[in-house]
């Protein structure tokens, strides 16, 4: 890589986590390489009367410790999970935003339920109670955008800000456009993103896809790529990522962070019945062509693993028709979370970034009968030399995104 | 006739509004604008709002640009009071 394209790129110098296999990176890391579930009976309400029982909670969270006292009442459980992940990726990346001018500081998050928890409740103080019950907070609080707002009011960043609502597609789409504005010229972007959705109007809504397992077993539920595919269970929280420009996070000495978002590609399913393919193949030949790389230049991939038995098997075909049958280590660490929606490519990315850094490919846990196409990891972590790592997203309705990530070094 | 009070106004701001790490309430708050409390336009409609549940006093939307300070929100609930008996 000349030096030019060096000073052009978006390299990831923090990362938080909020999400079922922990709070921060280190316990996120360990639950994820000892293989240990985040994934319970659901305790945010009383699920008994639902077909989906279980789901991946953030285990241990407190709004209170983690979130300013006057942002608590105004924002719903999704946003507090993003706050608390926004301090800590802006502790790891060592940045403090107060010393960075404000204009070249830009938010970009993603969301696919918005404060639907927050809603619920001002829902039922309408009908039990009447209009001039719904609190103020309400306007504000479900919005999409809620979370990108608040961080970029509580740390003062007034570059360009967005929300990218693409159900589980919309956390690589995010790092997508975070990465877009580093290269033209913003210092530092706080990306990725988290949701929660775990109340009973969310879970309605979830349920109305048809695509949530419902068979009575944590452990057996959520199986992708599984002759035992049932579906998948769904989760809360996610991964804030800081993203900045490669010369800015060189010239105050941070060198490359965790890894460089290379390459990053979209794209949209056809209409079914249209007899043409989706859109996930050429997605990923897309992004690996951003990233200048082939396909013996990824060393990973972190799948979407949808659970649904007809899309694993057109994630498998992709991956086979771009890397060659059992072409590439395939992985799904989400097993542990359940999907995560808005912020479960954000915890792949920084997943990947990890397992880059440490050269070990986490496994996908309560998998026993793999798709035989697939060199998925099973048992154990797998320890090998990583350089560039592919991260698949897909999200219900069509939405499709790729990324890779790793070290710009050839 | 019900009374508000400065300490009234000052749990209603922390239950429903919630209070920054930064700000002491219990200090001499009476003429600091709100704004510097952290409290904005909307704190103050979701203010408002309890009010008019808890006392069944009208404060019509409106009222929320007059109410700037704690003091003169105290004096503005109380005159509601008043005009209701």
């Amino acid at each position: 890589m000349s030096a030019s394209d060096a000073d052009v790129g978006a390299v990831v110098t923090g990362i938080g986590v909020t999400a079922p296999t922990g709070i921060g990176i280190q316990a996120h890391w360990q639950s994820v390489l000892d293989g240990k579930t985040g994934i319970g009976r659901i305790t945010r309400f009383d699920p008994e009367s639902y077909p989906v029982r279980y789901a991946g909670q953030v285990p241990g969270f407190a709004a209170r410790e983690r979130v300013p006292g006057r942002l608590i009442p105004q924002t719903d459980h999704w946003t507090h999970l993003a706050l608390a992940a926004a301090d800590d990726a802006l502790g790891d990346a060592g940045v403090d935003p107060a010393g960075l001018p404000e204009y070249e500081m830009a938010v970009v998050t993603s969301s696919s339920s918005g404060g639907t928890e927050f809603g619920q409740h001002e829902m039922e103080r309408l009908y039990r109670n009447g209009p001039s019950w719904v609190g103020a907070y309400q306007s504000i609080a479900w919005f999409y955008a809620a979370t990108t707002g608040q961080v970029s009011i509580r740390h003062g960043m007034r570059g360009p800000c967005g929300v990218i609502c693409a159900e589980q597609a919309g956390g690589l789409d995010a790092l997508g456009q975070a990465r877009r504005l580093a290269r033209s010229g913003y210092r530092l972007v706080v990306s990725g993103g988290t949701d929660s959705s775990l109340c009973p109007y969310g879970l309605a809504a979830q349920l109305a896809t048809g695509r949530l397992s419902t068979v009575d077993d944590p452990l057996r539920a959520y199986l992708p790529f599984d002759a035992g595919a049932s579906g998948y269970l769904p989760g809360e929280g996610g991964a804030i990522l800081i993203v900045e420009s490669a010369r800015h996070a060189r010239e105050r000495g941070a060198g490359e962070g965790y890894g460089s978002i290379l390459g990053y590609a979209a794209g949209f399913d056809p209409p079914p019945g249209s007899g043409r393919p989706p859109a996930l193949r050429r997605t990923i030949t897309a992004a690996l062509a951003d990233a200048r790389v082939d396909a013996d230049g990824v060393d990973v991939v972190f799948a979407d693993a949808a659970g649904s038995p007809d899309l694993d098997r057109a994630e498998s075909a992709a991956i086979g028709a771009v890397f060659g049958r059992r072409g590439v280590p395939v992985t799904a660490p989400k097993t542990l979370t359940g999907r995560l929606y808005g912020g479960g490519a954000p915890l792949d990315v920084a997943t990947a970034l990890l397992a880059v850094r440490d050269g070990v490919v986490p496994h996908t846990v309560g998998v026993t009968e793999p798709d035989p196409d697939l060199d998925l990891v099973l048992g154990e972590p797998r320890e090998l030399p990583l350089r560039r790592a592919l991260v698949l997203a897909r999200g219900h309705g069509g939405f499709t995104a790729a990324l890779v990530v790793g070290t710009s070094h050839r | 006739m019900t009374s508000f009070t400065l300490d009234d106004l000052r749990e209603l701001l922390g239950s429903i509004a919630g209070v920054d790490e930064s700000t002491d309430l219990s200090g001499d708050i009476a003429d600091v604008p709100l704004a510097d409390l952290g409290y904005d336009s909307l704190a103050m409609l979701e203010l408002a709002g309890h009010v008019q549940r808890r006392y069944g006093v009208p404060i019509p939307d409106e009222a929320v640009e007059r109410m700037t300070t704690p003091r003169s929100t105290v004096e503005y609930i109380n005159a509601q009071f008043a005009t209701v008996g």
